[in-house]
């Protein structure tokens, strides 16, 4: 029995019905009756074979029900009821399905972006190859508006990616040598060759569409609660619709008590909402992993955070360059000319940011010297260059004029490192870095808090003038800082010992411990690393903030939504067979209302794709941070 | 033990599930038979020395659900 054949039958056995309708107004009667039954007969075959089917495999189906219920109606000669149950029957489960597609549609999206082949490169020769067959290590090539479709690193060629199947984020990443790609991803515009390190079930974004279908079926407490419900439920129905026989000798009335009492509705209502909710999350680049996460996030009241990589970006960056001679480009190339010899990070984050604003390097550096812990000297085009802090000022026998001084202290003031770089003996300007917080994490935080989150707290291993700074910026509740990985966990578990429901926020690996001891462990993955994907609850894709405040919000929607929905179908089956028992619903009226309290549970589960909490694109000024 | 991955019509009715579920169970050699309801996907672990993958996909098809494509691995 396939669907097609299911949705012509309806249609069939539905224009009858009507036909019947019009017969009846003009009063042809036995012509009405032959067309009902005949309505009956179309419509009520595949509710038996599926019945039958299902007996077979000692299985008791609602077919079966409805089923007795039709024989029995023929056989008092109740044919409108027998034809309207058949038909509403039918016509029901079609509408279930195709508003259940919707609920389902956000995970069908996902699946729908799946690439399905790949042009790879094998012996000097290009080759179009079905996904299955790319092995590890092919070169695969990407053309503008093609899909990626492994998992890899950019071999050459620069390109921009729309990341939405990874990250939710719609706006496209520019990546170019070295970087990772991502199946399920699209080239933009530009031509990139990728060499695979992942293929077919191993990419990410094949492990991220199997979570969120592991994520769909696992149960929240309240399905299982609804689960077990329904356990008791059925045969309590049975007993009772033999008891209502007993009492009332009325066979039409006990079998419309048994079909009515169907809990179809009931055991598809929290279901549905979680469906949409998880689908929603997927979409936004939230993976929330089952029903039960989706219930213990909504009762989050404390956000603990970690700093570095969580609130802040994880990698220090140059936030200003002050020249005292010329302009900061021609300084900074300069200067990260010489810093290529460097191998400390402050100096490699100076040579990163030459890079970023494409500065060609063409002076190789002479004489160059490494002063541990200081800073580095180097000769470049003929002049000699002392990079580093003031010990090494002092040590070259370089005076720091009082303004130069004032200025490098009201950078460290506001968190910054500050680096001075001289030319010939002579200060020429001063480099602030630091780890910036992120640009969206003051908004995110408001929005938490707008939410109902009661309490945020920072946990770092950095120092506690840094830590201060960072919680004065954000306004949190509370900072700790200088603190070991096992000093974390003894902080989370104290506060949920004084009974706070707990979220932490980690950037995943050194975080592991704090992040399993939460009541919900949240990892910051950008496109989702191993660890995290494994071991959080909630993974955010992107490594954006906001999208930790939508999933929070998310989650209190959708279990509103169940309750909305468990409470209406509980109330819907109640209401209905009162009023079988006081012979007001009869069998077609009453299936009718059935089939729609099963819609409308669906429906409102459907509001749920489109939940957005209204995002305010105010971007607040980005405060400034060190990890020194 | 194979893995096999069952793509079916989307499924409307949660009583399906307990149906396929106990109906692939039953049989020697099959562990482990899931239904995935909102996926509309069945995934089972089979000895295949035992039993083929056509053997549960037909007893999917003769339960009344038509199977759509069968991966194996």
């Amino acid at each position: 029995m396939n669907a097609k054949r299911t949705s012509l039958i309806t249609a069939i056995s539905g224009l009858l019905l009507a036909a019947a309708i019009g017969l009846h107004i003009a009063d042809f009667h036995d012509w009405k009756q032959t067309l009902l039954i005949l309505a009956t007969i179309i419509a009520g075959t595949p509710i038996l074979i599926k019945a039958f089917k299902a007996l077979r495999m000692k299985a008791f189906s609602i077919e079966l029900l409805v089923t007795i219920a039709v024989v029995g109606a023929l056989f008092i000669g109740e044919y409108v009821e027998s034809a309207a149950v058949t038909f509403l029957f039918l016509f029901g489960a079609f509408l279930e399905a195709r508003t259940l597609e919707k609920t389902r549609s956000s995970l069908k999206a996902l699946v729908d972006m799946t690439p399905l082949e790949a042009t790879v490169i094998r012996n000097d020769e290009t080759m179009i190859v079905s996904v299955d067959d790319v092995e590890l290590g092919d070169r695969v090539i990407i053309r503008s508006g093609e899909k990626v479709a492994v998992d890899g690193h950019i071999a050459t060629g620069t390109a921009t990616l729309n990341e939405a199947a990874i990250t939710g984020e719609s706006v496209p990443a520019s990546k170019t040598i070295e970087d990772r790609v991502f199946s399920g991803t699209i080239v933009d515009s530009g031509f990139i060759e990728v060499i695979a390190d992942r293929v077919g079930e191993d990419t990410t974004f094949a492990r991220i569409i199997e979570l969120v279908e592991e994520a769909q079926e696992s149960q929240s407490t309240t399905e299982k609660f609804l689960d077990r419900f329904a356990n008791i439920y059925t045969p309590t129905i049975v007993v009772l619709s033999v008891l209502v026989y007993i009492f009332s000798r009325n066979i039409e009335m006990t079998l419309t008590f048994l079909v009515i009492a169907c809990p179809g509705a009931l055991v598809i209502s929290a279901p549905v909402s979680i469906v949409a909710g998880i689908g929603n999350g997927a979409r936004n680049g939230v993976l929330i992993k089952g029903g039960d996460i989706m219930e213990k996030l909504a009762k989050i009241d404390t956000v603990v955070f970690d700093k570095t990589g969580t609130l802040t970006r994880g990698r220090p960056e140059v936030t200003d360059i002050h020249s005292f001679a010329g302009a900061p480009e021609n300084l900074l190339q300069l200067v990260a000319e010489a810093e290529m010899i460097s191998e400390h990070h402050l100096g490699q984050t100076i040579v990163r940011e030459a890079k970023k604003r494409n500065l060609s390097f063409v002076n190789e550096p002479q004489d160059a010297e490494i002063i541990r812990g200081n800073g580095i000297r180097a000769r470049i085009d003929g002049k000699l260059l002392a990079i580093g802090n003031r010990k090494l000022m002092a040590a070259e026998g370089i005076g720091i004029e009082e303004s130069v001084e004032a200025y490098a202290i009201r950078r460290e003031k506001a968190g910054n490192t500050a680096i001075f770089a001289s030319i010939d003996g002579k200060i020429a300007g001063v480099f602030s870095i630091a780890d910036r917080i992120r640009p969206e994490a003051a908004h995110a935080l408001q929005q938490l808090r707008a939410s109902g989150v009661k309490k945020i707290i920072m946990l770092t291993g950095d120092n506690r003038h840094t830590a201060e700074l960072v919680g004065a910026q954000l306004g949190l509740d509370e900072v700790h800082a200088e603190l070991l990985p096992e000093d974390k966990v003894a902080i989370i578990q104290k506060l949920k010992d004084t009974g706070h429901k707990v979220a932490m926020a980690g950037d995943g690996i050194n975080d592991a411990p704090a992040i399993a001891t939460a009541n919900i462990g949240l990892a910051m993955g950008k496109g989702g690393t191993d660890i995290s994907m494994e071991t959080a609850d909630v993974v955010l894709m992107t490594d954006r903030l906001n999208q930790f405040s939508h999933a929070y919000s998310l989650a209190k929607a959708t279990v509103r939504n169940m309750k909305q929905n468990t409470f209406f179908a509980v109330g819907t089956v109640g209401l209905l067979l009162a009023g079988v028992l006081l012979g007001k619903v009869f069998l077609a009226s009453g299936m009718l209302i059935h089939e729609l309290s099963v819609l409308i549970v669906i429906l409102n589960a459907i509001r749920l794709i489109r939940y957005t909490k209204r995002k305010s694109e105010s971007q607040q000024a980005e405060p400034i941070l060190v990890t020194e | 033990m194979k893995k096999v991955v069952f793509g079916l019509e989307p499924l409307s009715c949660p009583s399906c599930i307990k149906k396929i579920e106990g109906a692939l169970n039953k049989q020697n050699g099959v562990g482990d038979a899931k239904v995935l309801f909102h996926s509309g996907k069945v995934r089972a672990q089979f000895d295949d020395s035992i039993i083929q993958a056509d053997e549960l996909n037909k007893i999917i098809v003769n339960l009344g659900y038509p199977v759509l494509s069968q991966k194996v691995s």
